[in-house]
């Protein structure tokens, strides 16, 4: 990422301050600002953004399934700083072979069912979750129905 | 309560629910108990999952409106207000003021009947069946007031991005007005059944506390969360729709117990009270759709006499409009907390992706917090007053 963009996005400055691997992308859309984070970071730029920017609240973890294009899945994290009144959203590209990423719940305890509800959703698994398991759909089912190759009507 | 060595051996595992009354709706609670107390409660839930978000994929953005309806049967405007804003920030579009005010007004009703359901099966699990005949009451002239506008009671549907679906009748706002003139005595009834009732206090104060510190970190909203002193709500510090026009107060309590989540709510209702009396002294006059050459529909006159007009009705029904690539996430305040719809779009007619941020999601996960450690009968009051919707959680 170049410095230009980062100076612009001051949560981007403060991460790439400390490793300039974590953010790859910062950018601003429609007033949301968007850091696209090197999935192996996500624990750690969780870690940073809530101890040193103030994101005490996590608002929302979902994916986007970019089927067949690849990296395919984006894993999005929504963050709220109430003194400041600023949102940002993180995003982490995985891969569509075995996806998996670091899971956040150690830093926001929220995030212990948004992500095993995108583990359902979509299959991504969250190393270090404390209980990984489908939420919406029954134990026993099979596939990922928010995933882009699971038809939307008739019997699979 | 049994020491950790021999709770394992003494403890009975419960089920509660899915179909309990107590649940409100399909919630089910895995219980261990000893005794009486609740020593782990584990929420099972899924049970009204239809596919709601995977639904909007194949739907064209115009259709999607009608499955946000389903999200939170209780406060479907609030809903389609939600997702018509996230549309409308895609697209760039700005909704004329009689739209906006009449969205905040019928917004702060939708809060109003939210709350008194709340109210009345709250009190209902609590012992105090008359409040629900009351609360109901209420809800009901209200609902009556959607009808009018919508021609619907529940699944209204009535925003549309860009606007309203239709002109409010010219009796809305008198009809509003009577309801008003009579409703806040109302309320002071119900406080009057409640507030220093000993019963109620005594099933409610101290009760399931939830503390500021773990509501932030569970993601806990909306009234839940102003129970425990977290001084936040969108309307006032995030102002979307217009909100920043209006003068209300946002009530906060510092004790998390079951009893200052129901002190808040109730003060709320009556803040609604006040913002839809502003928005209804000060309704704007004018359309209550904006233009935009195909997105939104063309005038039915306009369609008879021109014939660009009529070309753009054909593709906006046929194939829905296109809206510009990208992603939002707008987030606004229902009774329940931050409903927020993260809308994703790839330039086409139809939505990439719709991820609905429910609150009562997250406020379910709190519940286990609050529980835990009490007593059965503590449990329903506790789940009472998190005030969750299960079609919110499973969608």
């Amino acid at each position: 990422m170049n410095s230009a963009e980062a100076a612009q996005i001051p949560d981007a400055a403060a991460l790439s301050e400390y490793d300039p691997a974590i953010v790859l992308e910062a950018s601003r859309d429609r007033g949301e600002v968007t850091l696209v984070i090197a999935p192996a970071h996500i624990r750690h730029a969780a870690e940073l953004l809530k101890a040193r920017r103030g994101y005490l609240f996590l608002s929302d973890v979902t994916a986007v399934d970019r089927y067949p294009s690849e990296p395919r899945f984006e894993v999005i994290y929504h963050l709220l700083c109430h003194e400041r009144k600023e949102r940002l959203r993180l995003k982490c590209r995985l891969p569509g072979e075995d996806p998996q990423i670091e899971s956040v719940s150690g830093v926001w305890r929220a995030a212990n069912w948004y992500e095993r509800e995108v583990f359902d959703m979509f299959g991504i698994r969250f190393t270090g979750h404390p209980d990984l398991r489908r939420i919406l759909m029954p134990e026993d089912w099979e596939g990922h129905p928010l995933r882009k190759d699971y038809p939307v009507t008739g019997y699979r | 309560m049994a020491d950790a060595a021999t709770a394992g051996a003494r403890t009975l595992t419960l089920n509660m629910g899915p179909q309990h009354p107590s649940t409100h709706g399909v919630l089910r609670l895995i219980l261990e108990l000893d005794g009486e107390t609740v020593v782990r409660a584990t929420p099972e839930i899924g049970y009204l999952h239809t596919g709601i978000e995977k639904s909007c994929e194949d739907k064209t953005y115009h259709q999607a409106i009608t499955l946000t309806d389903r999200i939170d049967y209780l406060s479907p405007l609030t809903n389609n207000l939600c997702y018509v804003l996230a549309v409308e920030k895609l697209l760039g579009l700005e909704p004329p003021p009689r739209a906006v005010w009449t969205r905040v007004l019928l917004n702060e009703l939708t809060r109003i009947a939210s709350h008194l359901v709340w109210l009345g099966t709250h009190a209902i699990d609590i012992g105090a069946m008359s409040v629900f005949l009351y609360c109901f009451r209420e809800r009901e002239e209200i609902l009556k007031i959607f009808e009018l506008v919508s021609g619907q009671r529940m699944m209204t549907s009535y925003f549309r991005v860009g606007g309203l679906a239709v002109e409010p009748p010219p009796e809305l706002l008198p009809r509003v007005k009577k309801f008003l003139d009579y409703f806040p005595d109302r309320v002071a009834e119900y406080e009057e059944l409640l507030t220093r009732n000993p019963i109620w206090i005594s099933r409610t104060k101290g009760v399931g506390v939830l503390r500021k510190e773990d509501a932030l970190d569970f993601g806990v909203t909306g009234p839940s969360a102003r129970g425990s002193g977290i001084d936040w709500d969108l309307r006032r510090d995030m102002p979307y729709s217009g909100y920043e026009q209006f003068q209300f107060e946002v009530p906060v309590r510092q004790e998390g117990d079951v009893y200052a989540r129901y002190l808040v709510r109730l003060e709320e209702i009556r803040q609604s009270i006040r913002i839809v009396r502003q928005a209804m002294e000060g309704m704007p006059a004018g359309p209550v759709m904006a233009e935009r050459k195909g997105v939104i529909l063309p005038q039915r006159e306009k369609m008879k006499t021109e014939m660009e007009a009529l070309i753009y009705h054909f593709k906006i029904v046929t194939e829905g409009y296109r809206v510009p690539a990208g992603e939002v996430y707008q987030a606004v305040e229902s009774p329940r907390g931050e409903m927020g719809y993260y809308v994703v779009s790839d330039g086409t007619s139809h939505p990439y992706r719709v991820k609905v941020r429910s609150p009562s999601f997250a406020n379910l996960q709190a519940l286990p917090k609050i529980a835990e450690g009490r007593m059965v009968a503590d449990l329903i009051a506790c789940i009472g007053s998190i005030d969750i919707v299960l079609g919110e959680i499973d969608r």
